[in-house]
Protein backbone atom coordinates (compact mmCIF):
# COMPACT_ATOMS: atom_id res chain seq x y z
CA UNK A 1 0.00 0.00 0.00
CA UNK A 2 3.69 2.19 0.17
CA UNK A 3 5.46 4.12 -2.72
CA UNK A 4 7.63 4.99 -0.07
CA UNK A 5 10.26 6.83 -1.38
CA UNK A 6 12.73 7.66 1.51
CA UNK A 7 16.23 5.97 0.90
CA UNK A 8 16.98 4.54 4.35
CA UNK A 9 20.50 6.28 4.52
CA UNK A 10 19.42 9.52 3.85
CA UNK A 11 18.58 12.09 6.50
CA UNK A 12 16.58 13.78 4.92
CA UNK A 13 14.54 13.11 1.88
CA UNK A 14 11.65 15.39 1.37
CA UNK A 15 10.18 15.80 -2.53
CA UNK A 16 12.57 17.82 -4.64
CA UNK A 17 10.34 20.66 -5.73
CA UNK A 18 9.69 20.91 -1.50
CA UNK A 19 11.10 24.46 -1.38
CA UNK A 20 9.87 25.44 1.95
CA UNK A 21 11.30 22.15 4.17
CA UNK A 22 7.67 21.89 4.62
CA UNK A 23 8.39 17.81 4.55
CA UNK A 24 10.52 15.28 6.36
CA UNK A 25 9.85 12.30 3.98
CA UNK A 26 8.10 12.21 0.91
CA UNK A 27 5.37 9.00 0.62
CA UNK A 28 2.21 8.87 -1.36
CA UNK A 29 -0.12 6.32 0.34
CA UNK A 30 -3.43 5.67 -1.27
CA UNK A 31 -6.78 5.64 0.55
CA UNK A 32 -10.00 3.64 -0.15
CA UNK A 33 -10.62 6.62 -3.18
CA UNK A 34 -13.78 6.68 -2.28
CA UNK A 35 -15.36 9.13 0.73
CA UNK A 36 -15.74 12.85 1.98
CA UNK A 37 -11.46 12.84 1.52
CA UNK A 38 -11.98 11.12 -2.19
CA UNK A 39 -9.83 13.77 -4.02
CA UNK A 40 -8.21 15.17 -0.80
CA UNK A 41 -4.30 14.89 -0.47
CA UNK A 42 -3.31 15.13 3.08
CA UNK A 43 -0.17 15.68 5.06
CA UNK A 44 0.28 13.86 8.71
CA UNK A 45 2.76 15.48 10.82
CA UNK A 46 5.99 13.16 12.00
CA UNK A 47 5.12 12.98 15.33
CA UNK A 48 1.47 10.76 13.73
CA UNK A 49 2.27 7.07 13.04
CA UNK A 50 2.73 5.61 9.63
CA UNK A 51 2.75 2.19 9.00
CA UNK A 52 6.14 1.55 6.57
CA UNK A 53 6.83 5.09 6.43
CA UNK A 54 8.98 6.24 8.51
CA UNK A 55 7.99 8.49 11.54
CA UNK A 56 11.07 10.91 12.87
CA UNK A 57 9.36 13.27 15.00
CA UNK A 58 11.96 15.78 13.96
CA UNK A 59 14.30 14.26 15.73
CA UNK A 60 17.56 12.76 15.02
CA UNK A 61 16.94 10.06 17.84
CA UNK A 62 13.94 8.40 15.29
CA UNK A 63 15.71 9.30 11.92
CA UNK A 64 15.31 5.42 10.69
CA UNK A 65 12.51 4.98 13.48
CA UNK A 66 9.58 2.78 10.65
CA UNK A 67 6.09 2.55 12.71
CA UNK A 68 4.58 -1.15 12.69
CA UNK A 69 1.04 0.31 12.01
CA UNK A 70 -1.06 3.22 11.75
CA UNK A 71 -2.35 6.01 14.00
CA UNK A 72 -5.87 5.51 14.41
CA UNK A 73 -6.16 8.87 12.65
CA UNK A 74 -4.09 8.10 9.87
CA UNK A 75 -6.75 4.73 9.54
CA UNK A 76 -9.89 6.98 9.48
CA UNK A 77 -8.07 9.60 6.85
CA UNK A 78 -7.22 6.31 4.39
CA UNK A 79 -10.39 5.01 4.98
CA UNK A 80 -12.15 8.28 4.12
CA UNK A 81 -10.53 8.14 0.82
CA UNK A 82 -7.51 10.55 0.81
CA UNK A 83 -4.66 9.93 -0.14
CA UNK A 84 -1.51 10.56 2.26
CA UNK A 85 1.34 12.50 0.39
CA UNK A 86 4.07 13.22 3.11
CA UNK A 87 5.16 13.35 6.11
CA UNK A 88 5.94 17.05 7.38
CA UNK A 89 8.82 19.17 9.52
CA UNK A 90 8.13 19.79 12.80
CA UNK A 91 10.06 20.78 16.25
CA UNK A 92 11.71 18.18 17.80
CA UNK A 93 8.92 15.93 19.20
CA UNK A 94 6.42 18.86 19.39
CA UNK A 95 8.81 21.09 21.54
CA UNK A 96 9.45 24.76 19.78
CA UNK A 97 7.04 27.67 18.43
CA UNK A 98 8.90 28.00 15.03
CA UNK A 99 9.82 24.49 14.05
CA UNK A 100 13.70 25.92 14.01
CA UNK A 101 13.99 23.13 16.40
CA UNK A 102 13.57 20.30 13.74
CA UNK A 103 17.14 18.45 13.26
CA UNK A 104 15.46 18.15 9.58
CA UNK A 105 16.21 22.15 9.23
CA UNK A 106 13.96 24.90 9.40
CA UNK A 107 10.64 25.65 7.21
CA UNK A 108 10.07 28.47 5.84
CA UNK A 109 6.79 30.43 5.52
CA UNK A 110 5.27 30.19 2.35
CA UNK A 111 3.70 34.12 2.72
CA UNK A 112 7.57 35.57 3.78
CA UNK A 113 10.00 33.34 3.35
CA UNK A 114 12.32 35.23 5.64
CA UNK A 115 9.99 34.27 8.84
CA UNK A 116 9.25 31.04 10.63
CA UNK A 117 6.11 29.46 9.91
CA UNK A 118 5.45 28.76 13.46
CA UNK A 119 5.11 25.28 15.16
CA UNK A 120 5.16 23.05 16.55
CA UNK A 121 3.56 21.80 13.18
CA UNK A 122 4.83 24.30 10.76
CA UNK A 123 5.74 21.83 8.39
CA UNK A 124 1.77 21.11 8.10
CA UNK A 125 0.98 24.52 8.23
CA UNK A 126 3.31 25.56 5.42
CA UNK A 127 2.11 22.48 3.17
CA UNK A 128 -1.25 23.72 3.25
CA UNK A 129 -0.36 27.23 2.95
CA UNK A 130 1.64 26.38 -0.32
CA UNK A 131 -0.66 23.93 -2.24
CA UNK A 132 1.70 21.07 -1.47
CA UNK A 133 -0.95 19.46 0.54
CA UNK A 134 -4.64 20.16 0.26
CA UNK A 135 -4.95 19.48 3.84
CA UNK A 136 -2.45 18.66 6.76
CA UNK A 137 -2.96 16.93 10.68
CA UNK A 138 -0.60 18.75 13.37
CA UNK A 139 -0.91 17.91 16.83
CA UNK A 140 -1.52 20.68 19.54
CA UNK A 141 -0.03 20.38 23.24
CA UNK A 142 0.23 24.25 24.08
CA UNK A 143 -0.54 25.72 20.52
CA UNK A 144 1.17 23.63 18.13
CA UNK A 145 -1.53 23.53 15.52
CA UNK A 146 -2.96 27.13 16.18
CA UNK A 147 0.09 29.18 16.47
CA UNK A 148 1.49 27.94 12.87
CA UNK A 149 -2.07 27.96 11.45
CA UNK A 150 -2.34 31.56 13.06
CA UNK A 151 1.69 32.52 11.14
CA UNK A 152 1.01 30.82 7.44
CA UNK A 153 -2.26 32.71 7.02
CA UNK A 154 -4.81 29.14 7.20
CA UNK A 155 -7.05 27.53 9.63
CA UNK A 156 -6.44 25.19 12.50
CA UNK A 157 -8.20 23.50 15.06
CA UNK A 158 -7.08 22.12 18.28
CA UNK A 159 -9.96 19.69 19.18
CA UNK A 160 -11.82 19.17 23.26
CA UNK A 161 -9.37 17.27 24.75
CA UNK A 162 -11.21 13.19 24.12
CA UNK A 163 -12.20 14.32 20.54
CA UNK A 164 -9.90 12.66 18.72
CA UNK A 165 -7.63 9.76 19.47
CA UNK A 166 -4.55 9.70 20.35
CA UNK A 167 -3.26 6.37 19.63
CA UNK A 168 -0.10 6.41 17.11
CA UNK A 169 1.13 9.61 18.31
CA UNK A 170 4.28 9.56 19.64
CA UNK A 171 3.64 11.00 23.06
CA UNK A 172 5.33 14.44 24.26
CA UNK A 173 2.57 15.51 26.92
CA UNK A 174 -0.45 13.36 26.65
CA UNK A 175 -3.20 15.15 29.33
CA UNK A 176 -2.49 18.15 27.26
CA UNK A 177 -2.37 17.09 23.44
CA UNK A 178 -5.06 16.48 20.51
CA UNK A 179 -4.43 15.96 16.42
CA UNK A 180 -5.85 18.63 14.54
CA UNK A 181 -6.55 19.58 11.13
CA UNK A 182 -5.25 21.92 9.18
CA UNK A 183 -6.79 23.45 5.91
CA UNK A 184 -6.87 26.53 3.67
CA UNK A 185 -10.65 27.39 4.66
CA UNK A 186 -12.66 26.77 7.78
CA UNK A 187 -15.08 23.85 5.87
CA UNK A 188 -12.17 22.36 5.13
CA UNK A 189 -10.67 22.04 8.02
CA UNK A 190 -14.16 21.03 10.05
CA UNK A 191 -14.58 18.20 7.22
CA UNK A 192 -11.35 16.70 8.09
CA UNK A 193 -12.19 17.12 11.66
CA UNK A 194 -15.44 15.23 10.84
CA UNK A 195 -13.19 12.30 9.45
CA UNK A 196 -10.99 11.95 13.03
CA UNK A 197 -13.22 12.65 15.78
CA UNK A 198 -15.15 9.73 17.80
CA UNK A 199 -13.94 7.29 20.19
CA UNK A 200 -10.84 4.71 20.13
CA UNK A 201 -10.91 2.07 22.10
CA UNK A 202 -7.46 2.14 21.79
CA UNK A 203 -7.27 5.50 23.51
CA UNK A 204 -9.20 5.04 27.30
CA UNK A 205 -8.86 8.85 27.50
CA UNK A 206 -11.55 9.18 23.92
CA UNK A 207 -15.21 9.86 24.49
CA UNK A 208 -18.37 10.30 22.93
CA UNK A 209 -19.01 13.69 24.05
CA UNK A 210 -18.85 14.86 20.12
CA UNK A 211 -21.35 12.39 18.61
CA UNK A 212 -24.29 13.68 16.62
CA UNK A 213 -22.10 16.33 15.32
CA UNK A 214 -21.46 17.95 11.50
CA UNK A 215 -19.01 20.15 11.59
CA UNK A 216 -18.62 21.01 7.82
CA UNK A 217 -22.30 21.79 8.23
CA UNK A 218 -21.64 23.84 10.53
CA UNK A 219 -19.75 26.27 8.57
CA UNK A 220 -22.51 28.16 7.26
CA UNK A 221 -21.46 31.79 8.96
CA UNK A 222 -24.60 32.35 10.99
CA UNK A 223 -23.23 34.14 13.73
CA UNK A 224 -26.37 36.35 14.48
CA UNK A 225 -27.27 36.86 18.01
CA UNK A 226 -24.25 35.05 19.32
CA UNK A 227 -22.11 36.16 22.25
CA UNK A 228 -18.35 36.68 21.60
CA UNK A 229 -16.58 37.59 24.80
CA UNK A 230 -13.38 39.17 24.78
CA UNK A 231 -10.15 37.78 27.14
CA UNK A 232 -8.51 41.48 28.10
CA UNK A 233 -6.24 39.22 29.68
CA UNK A 234 -4.74 38.11 26.48
CA UNK A 235 -5.02 41.34 24.59
CA UNK A 236 -2.66 42.78 27.11
CA UNK A 237 0.55 41.20 25.93
CA UNK A 238 -0.13 41.82 22.61
CA UNK A 239 1.60 43.49 19.69
CA UNK A 240 -0.34 46.66 19.00
CA UNK A 241 -0.92 45.94 15.22
CA UNK A 242 -2.08 42.73 15.95
CA UNK A 243 -4.82 44.14 18.13
CA UNK A 244 -5.83 45.99 15.67
CA UNK A 245 -5.75 42.99 12.89
CA UNK A 246 -8.43 41.81 15.84
CA UNK A 247 -10.39 44.73 16.34
CA UNK A 248 -11.32 44.65 12.52
CA UNK A 249 -12.34 40.98 13.02
CA UNK A 250 -14.18 41.67 15.92
CA UNK A 251 -15.76 44.51 14.32
CA UNK A 252 -16.72 41.81 11.16
CA UNK A 253 -18.65 39.90 13.80
CA UNK A 254 -20.43 42.27 15.07
CA UNK A 255 -21.43 43.43 11.99
CA UNK A 256 -22.77 40.20 10.77
CA UNK A 257 -25.20 40.31 14.27
CA UNK A 258 -22.79 38.82 17.07
CA UNK A 259 -22.71 40.58 20.45
CA UNK A 260 -19.00 41.36 21.51
CA UNK A 261 -18.41 41.99 25.34
CA UNK A 262 -15.17 41.42 27.30
CA UNK A 263 -14.03 39.03 29.93
CA UNK A 264 -11.33 38.67 32.21
CA UNK A 265 -9.74 35.62 33.50
CA UNK A 266 -7.63 36.21 36.55
CA UNK A 267 -5.89 32.71 36.31
CA UNK A 268 -4.31 33.41 32.72
CA UNK A 269 -1.53 35.02 34.31
CA UNK A 270 -0.35 31.89 35.83
CA UNK A 271 -1.04 30.06 32.58
CA UNK A 272 2.23 29.57 30.70
CA UNK A 273 4.12 28.70 33.89
CA UNK A 274 1.55 25.52 34.89
CA UNK A 275 1.60 24.81 31.24
CA UNK A 276 5.66 24.47 31.08
CA UNK A 277 5.91 22.85 34.09
CA UNK A 278 3.15 20.16 33.16
CA UNK A 279 4.18 19.89 29.79
CA UNK A 280 7.70 19.37 31.14
CA UNK A 281 7.04 16.88 33.63
CA UNK A 282 4.90 14.85 31.07
CA UNK A 283 8.05 14.84 28.82
CA UNK A 284 10.38 13.92 31.37
CA UNK A 285 8.38 10.60 31.76
CA UNK A 286 7.44 10.34 28.37
CA UNK A 287 10.86 10.32 26.24
CA UNK A 288 12.40 8.25 29.12
CA UNK A 289 11.31 5.23 26.27
CA UNK A 290 14.03 6.99 24.14
CA UNK A 291 17.18 4.81 25.09
CA UNK A 292 18.54 3.09 22.29
CA UNK A 293 17.18 -0.59 23.22
CA UNK A 294 13.60 -0.74 21.49
CA UNK A 295 14.70 1.89 18.84
CA UNK A 296 16.81 4.97 18.28
CA UNK A 297 20.78 4.67 17.37
CA UNK A 298 22.84 2.30 18.37
CA UNK A 299 24.44 3.15 20.95
CA UNK A 300 28.53 2.73 22.35
CA UNK A 301 27.55 -0.50 24.45
CA UNK A 302 30.83 0.54 26.08
CA UNK A 303 30.23 0.95 30.15
CA UNK A 304 26.89 0.13 31.84
CA UNK A 305 23.12 0.16 31.59
CA UNK A 306 22.74 4.24 32.47
CA UNK A 307 25.92 4.93 30.48
CA UNK A 308 25.06 3.57 27.74
CA UNK A 309 21.52 5.42 27.77
CA UNK A 310 22.82 8.64 28.92
CA UNK A 311 25.23 8.46 25.55
CA UNK A 312 22.61 7.70 23.33
CA UNK A 313 20.23 10.59 24.74
CA UNK A 314 22.88 12.90 24.44
CA UNK A 315 23.73 11.91 20.61
CA UNK A 316 20.15 11.51 19.92
CA UNK A 317 18.04 14.57 21.33
CA UNK A 318 18.57 18.41 20.31
CA UNK A 319 19.29 21.15 23.03
CA UNK A 320 15.49 22.10 23.41
CA UNK A 321 14.72 18.21 24.07
CA UNK A 322 17.26 18.18 26.54
CA UNK A 323 16.41 21.44 27.99
CA UNK A 324 12.19 20.46 28.77
CA UNK A 325 13.37 16.80 29.90
CA UNK A 326 16.16 18.43 32.79
CA UNK A 327 13.27 21.17 33.82
CA UNK A 328 10.50 18.30 33.86
CA UNK A 329 12.93 15.73 35.62
CA UNK A 330 13.72 18.48 38.58
CA UNK A 331 10.22 20.19 38.63
CA UNK A 332 9.09 16.36 39.81
CA UNK A 333 11.69 15.81 41.89
CA UNK A 334 11.91 14.90 45.25
CA UNK A 335 11.57 18.14 47.34
CA UNK A 336 10.02 20.49 44.13
CA UNK A 337 7.17 18.38 43.10
CA UNK A 338 5.01 20.38 45.72
CA UNK A 339 6.55 23.34 44.92
CA UNK A 340 6.41 23.24 40.90
CA UNK A 341 4.17 20.03 39.72
CA UNK A 342 1.35 20.44 42.46
CA UNK A 343 1.11 24.30 42.42
CA UNK A 344 0.81 23.74 38.83
CA UNK A 345 -1.99 21.63 38.90
CA UNK A 346 -3.71 24.00 40.85
CA UNK A 347 -3.52 26.69 38.24
CA UNK A 348 -4.76 24.04 35.82
CA UNK A 349 -7.52 23.44 37.99
CA UNK A 350 -8.19 27.36 38.54
CA UNK A 351 -8.26 28.17 34.48
CA UNK A 352 -10.74 25.23 33.83
CA UNK A 353 -12.94 27.33 36.72
CA UNK A 354 -12.52 30.80 34.92
CA UNK A 355 -13.42 29.31 31.58
CA UNK A 356 -16.19 27.65 32.83
CA UNK A 357 -17.40 30.67 34.35
CA UNK A 358 -16.62 32.56 31.41
CA UNK A 359 -18.56 30.44 29.03
CA UNK A 360 -21.82 30.96 31.63
CA UNK A 361 -21.93 34.36 30.10
CA UNK A 362 -20.82 33.77 26.91
CA UNK A 363 -20.92 31.47 23.63
CA UNK A 364 -17.42 31.88 22.46
CA UNK A 365 -14.31 33.44 23.49
CA UNK A 366 -11.90 35.26 21.69
CA UNK A 367 -8.26 36.42 21.46
CA UNK A 368 -5.26 36.88 18.66
CA UNK A 369 -4.26 33.73 18.44
CA UNK A 370 -0.83 34.59 18.43
CA UNK A 371 0.43 38.10 20.61
CA UNK A 372 3.09 38.58 17.51
CA UNK A 373 3.91 38.25 13.74
CA UNK A 374 5.88 35.32 12.49
CA UNK A 375 9.68 36.31 13.96
CA UNK A 376 12.38 35.99 10.94
CA UNK A 377 14.38 32.83 10.57
CA UNK A 378 16.66 32.51 13.62
CA UNK A 379 15.94 35.12 15.53
CA UNK A 380 14.44 33.13 18.26
CA UNK A 381 16.24 30.10 19.73
CA UNK A 382 18.62 32.13 21.85
CA UNK A 383 16.30 32.99 24.73
CA UNK A 384 13.95 30.16 25.32
CA UNK A 385 11.86 31.74 28.14
CA UNK A 386 10.72 34.51 25.56
CA UNK A 387 9.80 31.52 23.10
CA UNK A 388 8.06 30.19 26.00
CA UNK A 389 6.26 33.48 26.67
CA UNK A 390 5.24 33.50 22.87
CA UNK A 391 2.60 30.90 24.01
CA UNK A 392 0.72 32.88 26.37
CA UNK A 393 -2.72 32.70 24.59
CA UNK A 394 -2.95 29.24 22.80
CA UNK A 395 -1.71 27.24 26.01
CA UNK A 396 -5.13 27.98 28.43
CA UNK A 397 -6.87 26.27 25.98
CA UNK A 398 -4.95 22.98 26.56
CA UNK A 399 -4.95 23.57 30.41
CA UNK A 400 -8.48 23.29 30.37
CA UNK A 401 -9.65 20.82 27.53
CA UNK A 402 -11.48 22.95 25.91
CA UNK A 403 -11.85 23.39 21.50
CA UNK A 404 -10.34 26.28 19.93
CA UNK A 405 -9.96 27.20 16.14
CA UNK A 406 -7.45 29.93 14.43
CA UNK A 407 -8.68 31.91 11.74
CA UNK A 408 -6.98 34.45 9.61
CA UNK A 409 -7.77 37.58 10.60
CA UNK A 410 -5.60 39.84 8.35
CA UNK A 411 -2.35 40.71 7.83
CA UNK A 412 0.28 43.35 9.42
CA UNK A 413 2.70 44.28 6.98
CA UNK A 414 1.90 41.14 4.73
CA UNK A 415 2.43 39.49 7.81
CA UNK A 416 -0.56 36.62 8.82
CA UNK A 417 -2.38 37.31 12.30
CA UNK A 418 -4.67 34.86 13.38
CA UNK A 419 -8.01 35.63 16.00
CA UNK A 420 -8.43 32.32 17.88
CA UNK A 421 -12.19 31.46 18.93
CA UNK A 422 -12.56 29.16 22.03
CA UNK A 423 -15.34 27.35 22.91
CA UNK A 424 -17.33 25.33 25.65
CA UNK A 425 -16.23 21.63 25.81
CA UNK A 426 -17.26 19.99 22.99
CA UNK A 427 -18.79 22.90 21.34
CA UNK A 428 -16.67 22.45 17.97
CA UNK A 429 -19.96 23.37 15.80
CA UNK A 430 -20.07 26.71 17.58
CA UNK A 431 -16.30 27.87 17.25
CA UNK A 432 -16.38 26.74 13.49
CA UNK A 433 -19.36 28.46 12.93
CA UNK A 434 -18.56 31.69 14.30
CA UNK A 435 -15.04 31.42 12.35
CA UNK A 436 -17.05 30.42 8.93
CA UNK A 437 -18.31 34.37 9.38
CA UNK A 438 -14.76 35.82 9.84
CA UNK A 439 -13.01 34.38 6.61
CA UNK A 440 -15.95 35.54 4.21
CA UNK B 1 17.57 25.87 43.95
CA UNK B 2 15.50 28.72 42.73
CA UNK B 3 15.58 30.82 45.59
CA UNK B 4 19.46 30.94 44.78
CA UNK B 5 21.25 30.59 41.75
CA UNK B 6 21.19 27.64 39.79
CA UNK B 7 24.55 26.10 39.77
CA UNK B 8 26.36 23.31 37.53
CA UNK B 9 26.68 21.16 39.71
CA UNK B 10 22.73 20.73 40.23
CA UNK B 11 22.27 20.51 36.14
CA UNK B 12 24.85 17.83 36.38
CA UNK B 13 22.65 16.29 39.04
CA UNK B 14 19.34 16.64 37.00
CA UNK B 15 21.28 15.23 33.90
CA UNK B 16 22.59 12.28 35.88
CA UNK B 17 18.90 12.14 36.87
CA UNK B 18 17.38 12.27 33.55
CA UNK B 19 19.56 9.42 31.79
CA UNK B 20 21.29 12.98 29.49
CA UNK B 21 24.94 13.22 29.33
CA UNK B 22 25.76 17.00 28.58
CA UNK B 23 29.15 18.93 27.09
CA UNK B 24 30.67 20.92 29.23
CA UNK B 25 29.41 23.86 27.19
CA UNK B 26 25.63 22.75 27.56
CA UNK B 27 25.88 22.70 31.26
CA UNK B 28 27.15 26.35 31.72
CA UNK B 29 23.96 27.52 29.08
CA UNK B 30 21.65 25.54 30.59
CA UNK B 31 22.71 26.74 34.24
CA UNK B 32 22.11 30.55 32.48
CA UNK B 33 18.78 29.50 31.13
CA UNK B 34 17.30 27.25 34.04
CA UNK B 35 18.13 30.18 36.13
CA UNK B 36 15.62 31.95 34.24
CA UNK B 37 13.16 29.76 33.85
CA UNK B 38 12.96 28.62 37.36
CA UNK B 39 12.51 32.02 38.63
CA UNK B 40 9.67 32.60 35.69
CA UNK B 41 7.97 29.56 37.69
CA UNK B 42 8.57 30.94 41.08
CA UNK B 43 5.15 32.74 40.30
CA UNK B 44 3.65 29.73 41.17
CA UNK B 45 3.98 30.48 44.54
CA UNK B 46 1.20 33.06 43.84
CA UNK B 47 -1.54 30.22 43.00
CA UNK B 48 -4.20 29.51 45.75
CA UNK B 49 -5.25 26.32 46.50
CA UNK B 50 -7.79 24.86 44.51
CA UNK B 51 -10.66 22.11 45.29
CA UNK B 52 -11.13 20.68 42.08
CA UNK B 53 -13.48 18.10 41.94
CA UNK B 54 -12.93 16.75 37.97
CA UNK B 55 -15.22 14.24 36.70
CA UNK B 56 -13.57 11.52 36.25
CA UNK B 57 -15.14 8.44 36.18
CA UNK B 58 -13.64 4.48 35.70
CA UNK B 59 -13.77 3.57 31.78
CA UNK B 60 -14.31 0.00 31.80
CA UNK B 61 -14.37 -2.63 29.25
CA UNK B 62 -14.57 -6.36 28.73
CA UNK B 63 -10.62 -7.91 28.96
CA UNK B 64 -10.49 -9.39 25.48
CA UNK B 65 -7.79 -10.75 23.61
CA UNK B 66 -7.03 -8.48 20.49
CA UNK B 67 -4.15 -8.86 17.82
CA UNK B 68 -1.04 -6.78 18.84
CA UNK B 69 1.93 -6.67 17.00
CA UNK B 70 4.28 -9.85 15.97
CA UNK B 71 7.79 -10.43 17.59
CA UNK B 72 8.95 -9.68 14.50
CA UNK B 73 7.37 -6.14 14.22
CA UNK B 74 7.75 -5.43 17.68
CA UNK B 75 11.85 -5.82 17.02
CA UNK B 76 11.58 -4.55 13.47
CA UNK B 77 13.35 -1.00 15.01
CA UNK B 78 16.14 -2.02 17.88
CA UNK B 79 19.66 -1.84 16.93
CA UNK B 80 20.37 -5.04 18.15
CA UNK B 81 17.96 -8.40 18.83
CA UNK B 82 19.25 -11.73 19.82
CA UNK B 83 17.11 -14.83 19.63
CA UNK B 84 13.95 -12.86 19.15
CA UNK B 85 15.09 -10.65 22.38
CA UNK B 86 15.67 -6.80 22.41
CA UNK B 87 19.32 -6.62 23.02
CA UNK B 88 20.19 -3.83 26.13
CA UNK B 89 23.47 -2.63 27.14
CA UNK B 90 25.62 -4.72 29.81
CA UNK B 91 23.53 -4.45 33.72
CA UNK B 92 26.06 -3.79 36.33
Amino acid sequence: MSSDQQRPDDTHSAPADDAHNAFITESTVEGDREGPLADKTVAIKDNISTEGVRTTCGSAMLTDYVPPYNATVVDRVLDAGATLNGKTNMDEFGMGGTTETSAFGPVANPVDTDHVPGGSSGGSAAAVAAGDADLALGTDTGGSVRNPAAFCGVVGIKPTYGLVSRYGIVAYANSLEQVGPLATTVEDAALLLDVIAGPDDRDATTNDGGEGSAYATAADGDVDGLTVGVITDLIEGADDDVVGVFQESLDELESQGAEITEVSLDSLEHAVQAYYVIAMSEASSNLARFDGVRYGPEGDREGNWNDAFAAVREKGFGPEVKRRILLGTYALSAGYHDKYYKKAQDARAWVKQDFDAAFAEVDVLASPTMPVTPPALGESLDDPLQLYLMDANTVPVNLANLPAISVPAGDVDGLPVGLQLIGPKFGEETIIRAASAVEA
Amino acid sequence: MSESPVDPEEVRHVADLARVDLADEEVAEFTDQFADILDYFEALDEVPEVDSEPDLVNVMRADEVHDGLTQEEALSNAPETEDGFFKGPTVS
